[in-house]
């Protein structure tokens, strides 16, 4: 007990004195998962829209396979990025074996099935009377599919931030293809394993207790956004 | 503009909805549309109003255009109000604006139309309003602003008052008499209520069996 409430205390000392060490790893997180969330969302909102609005002959098939993809094994990911990117590899070239590059496609490739799924849901839940409305009104194709994204923006939103908490808290993947190196590729994730392997428990707390704010913070937004979009659909 | 209606047929899962519609519309009339449920009234007017395609026949437009080679800026000469309005999540403003800002009106222009077209419609207090707040009366009414704020050349009407309270069917009443004085605008509109369409009409139009008729 004395150990836990020793390591505690130590861990909110690193906190308030914003240790360095400490908030390096933190930025990098931040900065891994942020660029995996933007390129996720680059690609899986289209994605999203173009499942949920066009219908083409192939489309259950790619609405089935999206959801599987929701639920990827972040090892697995891990695994099969290791064997693309390692020098013998078909991408090994690039150079991006244990690389925060390396980190930002792992955690992208698993945002981008959750951002697409979710856009997807988001954007079917639009009453399509929305979609006659604007083209009642003179709008383009592409004016139309503006039209239903704004007003899924919610569902969307919610869909961004779902994808975010998911990579923020992913250990396995960017473990394998970052390789947890001191100051260059270790994030908060991959520190908490190594430092409580190492029993340094100070650290791997003071991130835990980050990890989980920032999970709190990522749901409450979504909650509010939830709340938010609530409102005005009722 | 005017309007010819060339044979226009249409089936739903082997039914047919519009067997051979013809008829002419002039310029910057009120007609109103009747006849039993399921009858083609809507069909026939989402059809018109380019949401729809035809099986067989054509719209002609006076100025040589036509519905089987709708280009953008025909489409943006006609509007149809629904028989649901579907506002967007937004402020009655902006809902106003849509169609403004799809055409790329610069915002003062947008900021006068849209307050004229809402002044119009009497919801001009309720301008910065959500949209889904708006009872059912006043949201047919933002969707009859929403669509006179382009300016159309045709308006097409599906059941403006078939949900609307009493208060709210007299205001649309009026307003549709307001665009029959205007003249400004060739009105389409479908109804049951046989005394409403003499009230409102120039002519009073009925589907049956298919096609339509004067009555």
């Amino acid at each position: 007990m004395d150990l836990f409430l020793q390591a505690i205390s130590h861990a909110f000392s690193l906190i308030v004195h914003l240790d360095p060490v400490l908030t390096g790893i933190i930025v990098l997180s931040l900065k891994v998962s942020g660029y995996a969330l933007i390129i996720a969302t680059v690609l899986g909102l289209p994605a999203g829209a173009f499942l949920g609005l066009k219908r083409f002959p192939a489309r259950d098939l790619a609405i089935s396979t999206i959801n599987t993809f929701m639920g990827l094994p972040p090892v697995v990911v891990g695994l099969f990025l290791y064997l693309l990117l390692s020098r013998k590899g078909p991408l090994g070239f690039m150079g991006l074996l244990y690389s925060p590059s390396a980190m930002i496609i792992a955690q992208t490739v698993l945002a981008v099935p959750i951002v697409t799924a979710l856009c997807h849901s988001a954007i079917m839940s639009v009453d399509p009377i929305i979609r006659q409305a604007a083209r009642t009104l003179g709008a383009t194709d592409t004016q139309e599919t503006l039209a239903v994204i704004r007003e899924a923006r919610y569902g969307i939103l919610s869909a961004l931030l779902a994808a975010f908490g998911r990579v923020m808290a992913e250990v396995g993947a960017i473990l394998i293809v970052g390789g947890n190196i001191a100051g260059y590729t270790r994030v908060m994730t991959t520190t908490i394993a190594l430092e409580t392997d190492k029993g340094n428990f100070e650290l791997a707390l003071a991130l835990g207790i980050i990890l989980l704010a920032i999970s709190f913070l990522v749901n409450a937004a979504l909650h509010f956004v939830r709340k938010k979009g609530m409102v005005h659909t009722s | 503009m005017r309007l010819i209606a060339r044979h226009i047929r249409k089936d739903y899962g082997g039914r047919t909805v519009l067997k051979d519609c013809s008829y002419e519309f002039d310029a910057h009339a009120v007609y109103a549309l009747m006849g039993p449920n399921g009858c083609g009234k809507s069909t026939f007017l989402r059809i018109c109003s380019l949401l729809e395609r035809p099986d067989s026949g054509d719209a002609l437009f006076s100025d040589g255009a036509t519905m089987l080679l709708p280009d953008l800026s025909l489409r943006r000469r006609i509007t149809l109000v629904l028989a649901r309005t579907g506002v967007f999540n937004t402020t009655v403003y902006r809902n106003a604006a849509y169609g403004l800002s799809i055409r790329g009106a610069g915002k003062a222009e947008i900021a006068r139309k849209v307050k004229e077209a809402l002044n119009f419609v009497g919801l001009g207090h309720k301008i910065d309003q959500h949209a889904r707040t708006l009872s059912s009366g006043e949201t047919q009414r933002l969707g009859i602003a929403r669509a006179l704020a382009v300016e159309p050349e045709i308006l097409f009407l599906d059941e403006p008052t078939a949900s609307v309270d009493q208060e709210n069917t007299e205001i649309i009443e009026s307003l549709i008499m307001k665009m029959r004085t205007d003249g400004k605008t060739m009105v389409i509109m479908t109804t049951h209520d046989r005394d409403q369409a003499d009230r409102l009409a120039d002519q009073v139009l009925v589907i049956r069996d298919g096609s339509i008729t004067r009555h």
